[in-house]
């Protein structure tokens, strides 16, 4: 199926937009047509905003004809994740427990995303409250991945993974939290990328472990992770936690040029609990920049065996807390049957909330509870800080850490449900990112013998995220074969 | 046997900040049911806390002004707990690591000064107000007062009275008014105090399970209610009982504690550190900042009152009670005052009228400066002092200057010997009998003649001059 428009990145619909080559209109026609020819098989989206999206691409086009300056964005088609709140639609994190709710606000993701003149097309699927790694813990519908339909497209972020593939959205905003749009990113084939934590604010990313969360973008291309970046970060009053912090322009750091640039491979992350097929293609990556005259030394995380452990700990603690407003008393799903305000509490938590994500509010409150809290909390918040030593000490010896995004392609659909901890370890060479506050990104390094996309992940000093892009982008200009699009587009 | 009580007190009060402690909701008490709320305080999903440095800059001071130390480096953490009026079902509010500890106050009860351990002084942002009045059989919620920045001071036990509790409690409110950190307006709940109380055989030290008095609307009321605990709790003892460890009511009517709830096992609130918020860092230039902007506080002014101003202990003391009679009492000695004088017109004839007219010191039409100009009036001889009081109620009412109203009314004062003579000559001649009487050896009768000079001139003869020209005359 041919579907002009679709298949262009954003900078370059953004350039079209600009020329006059193409109206916005035109553009998100395009795509709003074939979300609806094509997203009954997939399922990434949740909401489509049609009159929403041609409204606002309408704007741009009037923008244009008033000779106004366009925003960086203009015209590009975006989806958000379940969890970004908008006034537009519902924000319902795809639990039952918000099913219906209405954010009062826009996020400030939201609110630049809108500035830089861009598209919204609707929302689009994910774990419930980003709790898992293949978006089966939605509570809306099963998102599949578009270059197999019997496999999941990770998660959390799987529905902006799902429509970034299939040409559904040009790019698609997502949280990664341990991994969340690294995984499923590489599971896709797309670009996905975790910014340092404070670079971009999360007023109005509804929260699942607040001092690991952050919001990025999932693209077909470096660039527009570099474009996407240039609009939504930078200090947020709103948000204490957002840094104060000089955004530089990050398409300017994508010189082609990794003469010298000392990559760092971690001798933990290559061990026979990596697929040998994800292994050659990594491997292969390595050759191919070091081809560029990027140098390679071996560096070591030792305590990267308890980052899931220290990770389980802290998330689910801060989940127990984060989520322990969703009561019914204000908002969301409250119990019919509930006769007081015990039985309010106890069944429409019990009914509003999924399996996985009162498995975590479970742990976390167990974790935090008196007489637990040194030997589970406190030691884990040790572990994290070792973890965050293990990173610094290996950046003295290099620029940019590389390895496996996930140990395998894409898994199929019930294949991890039933053993929580296997589905956990997806995200092993993700969640040490997030544990150290630092950047992250994943970018496809090829396809495994069954047509899956492979992932590497590029790893950098806090806000370091112009090396991460530098680097993923010569390796993408340079990598000598073309990832091809998704058997269903 | 003989008991003593160990008390200790824990007092919430609302730091008077323009927008509440992690959103730019304003802090109107008066305002209708939920109207001052935004997501923010109201929990929304997606919203995150921002900490006013208002709040931690009152919060200082006060710190300051209890003598604690300020902690370099501090943070605030979740309490959590599952109730209608917890927005978040969490309170953001600090646990191991308080703003400000270690600090104290010097009481003075029957004339003994007694210091006051201060544990801590933490910020922590108040609860909605849940109202079971709404109707219906339906219980309703307020946010308004969800967030309002409190800070909870905590006393170590060292109270062992009621008469001790009331001196901390109008102390601390002096101070934290000084400070002008917080109204402390009980019946607004701007200032909430709680007593825990044990009692204890004298001379031992290990404590008594105690009760902790709660929701008690008046400093009164919590001396009667800590009086009436011990003397329950020393009962319980006494005939063989034990005390439960329990929250207590107070009964204003009836004059009683009533058991409230029990307490389960102690509550796990499962404190962790807050996430969304980042570390409070209050280094040396900061805390200096504050430190220099602290007014003088109530026990050193009023010794200052004193050793400055000549003023009894008792005037210093009534005179420092509040900043603003402070401050007013010194703008007047400023303005070129007698410091006796001035304290005894402010502490008698100006308070009378503020208390007729139930007006505050802050309400006051009467400039300070226009005090000092009566008191120049009456010492210049031109008004006397009867006509200085009812200029001051005129101006009292209306704020014009005490000279507008004497010239307006001519009220001034005839001081003119030639004057005041030619209506003493007068006032001879018309009581022949009298002037006998006098001349005879009666002195009473001077009272008479003087009250006829006086309402010769209308009551504007210098009465000291008067007096004296008739006296000259009778007995020249
Ligand atoms: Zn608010």
């Amino acid at each position: 199926m041919t579907a002009p428009w679709c298949d262009k990145t954003g900078h370059e619909i953004r350039e079209a937009v600009v020329r006059g080559d193409v109206t916005a209109r035109v553009v998100t026609e395009a795509h709003l047509a074939r979300i609806h020819a094509l997203d009954g098989k997939i399922d990434a989206y949740t909401q489509i905003w049609e009159e929403y999206a041609l409204a606002m691409a309408d704007r741009v086009d009037e923008k244009r004809r008033s000779g106004a300056t366009l925003g960086i964005l203009a015209g590009v088609p975006i989806s958000l994740k379940e969890l970004m709140c908008t006034k537009q639609g519902e924000t319902t994190c795809a639990s039952k427990m918000l099913a219906g709710y209405r954010s009062p606000f826009d996020g400030t993701m939201v609110q630049r995303l809108a500035a830089a003149d861009a598209v919204f097309l609707g929302k689009v699927n994910m774990d419930e409250f980003a709790m898992g790694s293949s978006t089966e813990n939605s509570a809306i519908k099963t998102t599949k991945n578009p270059w197999d339909l019997g496999c999941v497209p990770g998660g959390s972020s799987g529905g902006s993974a799902a429509a970034v593939a299939a040409d559904l959205c040009s790019m698609s905003m997502g949280s990664d939290t341990g991994g969340s749009i690294r995984q499923p990113a590489a599971l896709c084939g797309c670009v996905g990328i975790k910014p340092t934590y404070g670079r971009v604010s999360r007023f109005g990313l509804v929260a699942f472990a607040s001092s690991l969360d952050q919001i990025g973008p999932l693209t077909k291309d470096v660039r527009d992770a570099a474009l996407c970046l240039n609009a939504i970060c930078g200090r947020d009053p709103m948000d204490a936690t957002s840094v104060d912090l000089a955004v530089p322009d990050f398409t300017a750091a994508l010189t082609g040029n990794v003469k010298g640039l000392r990559i760092g491979l971690p001798k933990e992350y290559f061990t026979d609990a990596l697929g040998a097929e994800v292994r050659e293609k990594v491997m292969a990556a390595i050759e191919v920049l070091r081809g560029l005259g990027a140098e390679t030394v071996e560096v070591s995380l030792p305590h990267c065996d308890y980052a899931i452990a220290a990770y389980y700990i802290i998330c689910t603690a801060e989940a127990s807390a984060n989520l322990a407003r969703f009561d019914g008393v204000r908002y969301g799903f409250r119990h019919p049957d509930a006769k007081d305000m015990r039985g309010m509490y106890v069944m429409s938590k019990s009914a509003g909330f999924g399996p996985e994500v009162r498995r975590r509010i479970l742990l976390g409150t167990y974790v935090l509870s008196s007489g637990y809290y040194d030997a589970y909390y406190l030691k884990a918040q040790k572990v994290r800080r070792l973890i965050k030593q293990d990173f610094d000490e290996a950046f003295e010896k290099c620029d940019v850490v590389l390895g496996p995004t996930t140990p395998s392609p894409a898994f199929r659909f019930g294949e991890k449900t039933a053993d929580p901890l296997e589905m956990y370890l997806s995200d092993i060479y993700t969640i040490s990112v997030n544990l150290a506050t630092l950047p992250g990104l994943s970018l496809p390094c090829g396809l495994s013998s069954s047509g899956l996309p492979i992932g590497m992940q590029l790893i950098a000093k806090p806000f370091a995220e112009e090396t991460l892009l530098r680097t993923a982008h010569a390796y993408e200009q340079n990598r000598g074969f073309d990832m091809g699009k998704p058997p269903i587009a | 046997m003989e008991y003593e009580a160990v008390i200790g007190m824990e007092v919430h009060v609302e730091i008077n900040s323009k927008s509440k402690v992690f959103c730019a909701c304003g802090t109107d008490f008066h305002a209708p049911p939920n109207t001052n709320v935004c997501p923010v305080c109201l929990g929304m999903p997606g919203t995150l806390p921002v900490l006013n440095v208002d709040m931690v800059n009152k919060s200082v001071a006060a710190g300051l002004a209890l003598g604690c130390t300020i902690s370099r480096w501090s943070k605030m953490d979740r309490k959590n707990y599952f109730y209608p009026d917890l927005a978040k079902n969490y309170q953001i509010s600090q646990y191991d690591l308080p703003l400000c500890h270690g600090g104290y106050m010097d009481i003075e009860v029957n004339g003994v000064e007694k210091r006051i351990g201060i544990t801590r002084a933490h910020i922590e942002e108040d609860t909605a107000r849940n109202t079971h009045t709404i109707g219906g059989g339906q219980s309703g919620v307020d946010f308004n007062r969800c967030g309002m920045p409190l800070l909870e001071i905590v006393t170590e036990p060292d109270i062992h009275s009621a008469d001790e509790a009331y001196a901390y409690l109008t102390l601390l409110k002096q101070t934290l008014q000084y400070l002008e950190v917080s109204d402390c307006n009980m019946e607004e709940g701007s200032l909430r105090a709680e007593a825990n109380i044990s009692v204890r055989p004298k001379g031992t030290t290990a404590l008594g399970s105690k009760t902790e008095v709660k929701n008690v609307a008046s400093f009164s009321g919590v001396h009667k209610a800590i009086d009436f605990e011990i003397k329950r709790q020393i009962n319980v003892i006494r005939e063989g009982g034990a005390v439960l460890q329990e929250t207590r009511g107070w009964d204003a009517d009836r004059g009683v504690t009533f058991s409230q709830r029990q307490k389960e096992s102690a509550h796990d609130y499962r404190y962790f550190p807050e996430p969304d918020l980042t570390p409070i860092v209050v280094d040396e230039a900061w805390e200096q900042r504050i430190r220099e902007s602290l007014p003088e506080l109530p026990q050193a002014r009023c010794k200052r009152f004193q050793t400055t101003y000549g003023l009894s202990p008792y005037d210093a003391g009534v005179l420092t009670a509040g900043r603003p009679m402070a401050d007013y009492y010194e703008s007047v000695i400023t303005a070129g005052a007698d410091p006796k004088k001035a304290a005894n017109w402010i502490m008698v004839d100006l308070q009378a009228l503020l208390t007729d007219a139930k007006q505050e010191i802050t309400d006051c039409k009467v400039a300070p400066e226009h005090i000092a100009e009566l008191l120049t009036l009456i010492g210049d001889g031109a008004i006397s002092g009867k006509m200085a009081k009812d200029i001051l109620r005129d101006i009292f009412e209306t704020g014009k200057t005490p000279k507008a109203v004497v010239e307006e009314k001519g009220l001034v004062q005839i001081s003119d010997t030639g004057a005041v003579e030619a209506i003493v000559r007068q006032v001879a001649e018309g009581h022949p009998a009298q002037v006998e009487q006098y001349k005879g050896g009666n002195e009473k009768v001077l009272g008479f003649l003087m009250g006829q000079v006086m309402r010769a001139s209308q009551g504007k003869a210098n009465p000291k001059l008067a007096e004296d020209l008739l006296r000259k005359l009778l007995n020249g």
